[in-house]
């Protein structure tokens, strides 16, 4: 074939185009890879650890967070608690295995979940997931319609339904207390992980049962624990994905 | 012209109502007084000029409250490069203005505006300057 003037500047636009394609492709991989994969927040619970009548976890996280001690059940404020094995486990019965778990107190809190149901109803958006995986709520946007408590599975969240302040025990200024009428969960201690601190339950605790860590790192301490003991979460088949396992 | 006691009485009555609030003004030495403000010992500016956060501190405050709870940004560089942490409690009450009463509230008060209700979740109760400096956000994480 002859090459005439146009096949010729044909062809020279042709491989300009597509060498200029394949380095675009190139740097846009360059820059995924240098880029540091966004962490997601985890806790594994190694709850045989757990001493009975132990609470110095819930008692650090109520100091760190103005946590209110309200009485009335009907009331109660709750971030990090004890429940019963058979409400946290509902669908896995200690009926014939593991009986020694029947009545046993496990602890629970805000699972943190990968695809929260609780942000997907919030009509105001004061509540939802950061790129580090933490659930996180604002209270100023937060107008009490409590969405998030009915979709929540797992019943981490409380409501405010008197003015919390007569009832916190001691008062730290570092943290704001929150006003009657908004909803209130863990928040994995943001606060805490933002100046490089563990969260305050995982601190206080004297037999280190709750391990926190990265869990897109695989040598993070909650990945090392996962690796080689058995984590279970709470209710997986409701495909909310919860950041939190308890080590059995 | 029988009438005018009853007129110049009647008169009298009404300029004395009228103009009660300026004399009450300066009876009680309030109408041309500006707030007492109680202001920092120990700083001499602002996180921005004083003519701007006298008029829009709340915008700044504002733009503050979104920035550090939803973007994330718990670091603010003043007009003078300074850097800050983004708290109302522990950097604007912690570590310059002491007391919400002697200066926010004061100011407030003057101006006829009701106490606005950051102070519902937000403590007035300043820590001290010991627990005000809080670690370097560069730490190490978990």
């Amino acid at each position: 074939m002859k090459v005439t003037r146009k096949n010729f500047l044909r062809l020279l636009a042709g491989s300009a185009a597509s060498a200029a394609a394949a380095g675009a492709g190139k740097v846009v991989q360059a820059i995924r890879s240098s880029l540091p994969a966004a962490p997601r927040w985890g806790m594994a619970i190694d709850f045989s650890k757990c001493p009975k009548g132990c609470d110095a976890c819930t008692k650090a996280c109520r100091l760190a967070h103005n946590v209110p001690q309200i009485p009335d059940p009907n009331h109660e404020v709750k971030w990090i608690w004890e429940e019963p094995y058979e409400n946290v486990f509902p669908s896995q019965p200690a009926e014939f295995g593991r009986q020694d778990l029947a009545g046993s107190q496990l602890l629970v809190l805000c699972n943190h979940c990968a695809d929260p149901p609780c942000t997907r109803v919030c009509p105001t958006q004061a509540t939802w997931k950061r790129d580090d995986g933490i659930v996180m709520m604002d209270y100023h946007r937060c107008i009490g319609c409590r969405y998030c408590m009915a979709a929540c599975p797992y019943g981490s969240r409380s409501f405010n339904w008197v003015d919390p302040r007569p009832y916190v025990e001691t008062a730290n200024p570092q943290y704001p207390t929150r006003t009657k009428g908004v909803v209130e969960k863990c928040n994995f201690c943001a606060e805490r992980l933002a100046d490089g601190l563990l969260p305050a339950c995982v601190e206080a605790c004297p037999e280190k049962a709750l391990i926190f860590g990265d869990l897109h790192d695989e040598n993070s301490a909650v990945r090392q624990a996962l690796r080689s003991r058995y984590g279970v979460r709470r209710q997986p088949e409701l495909g909310t994905d919860p950041s939190v396992f308890y080590l059995v | 012209m029988r009438d005018r006691f009853l007129i110049f009485c009647g008169l009298f009555l009404f300029l004395a109502l009228f103009t009660y609030p300026v004399w009450h003004g300066i009876a009680a030495h309030t109408s041309t007084r500006g707030p007492e403000l109680k202001l920092p010992a120990n700083q001499t500016s602002c996180v921005a000029p004083l003519s701007y956060m006298r008029s829009a501190h709340m915008q700044l405050l504002i733009e503050w409250r979104d920035g550090a709870v939803r973007e994330h940004h718990l670091r603010y560089t003043a007009y003078d490069g300074k850097s800050y942490k983004v708290s109302l409690t522990n950097t604007c009450l912690g570590q310059c203005h002491g007391s919400k009463q002697q200066f926010c509230d004061r100011c407030h008060q003057y101006a006829g505006i009701s106490t606005p209700y950051c102070w519902d979740c937000h403590q007035d109760v300043a820590p001290s300057a010991a627990n005000a400096t809080v670690a370097s956000a560069a730490g190490r994480h978990p």
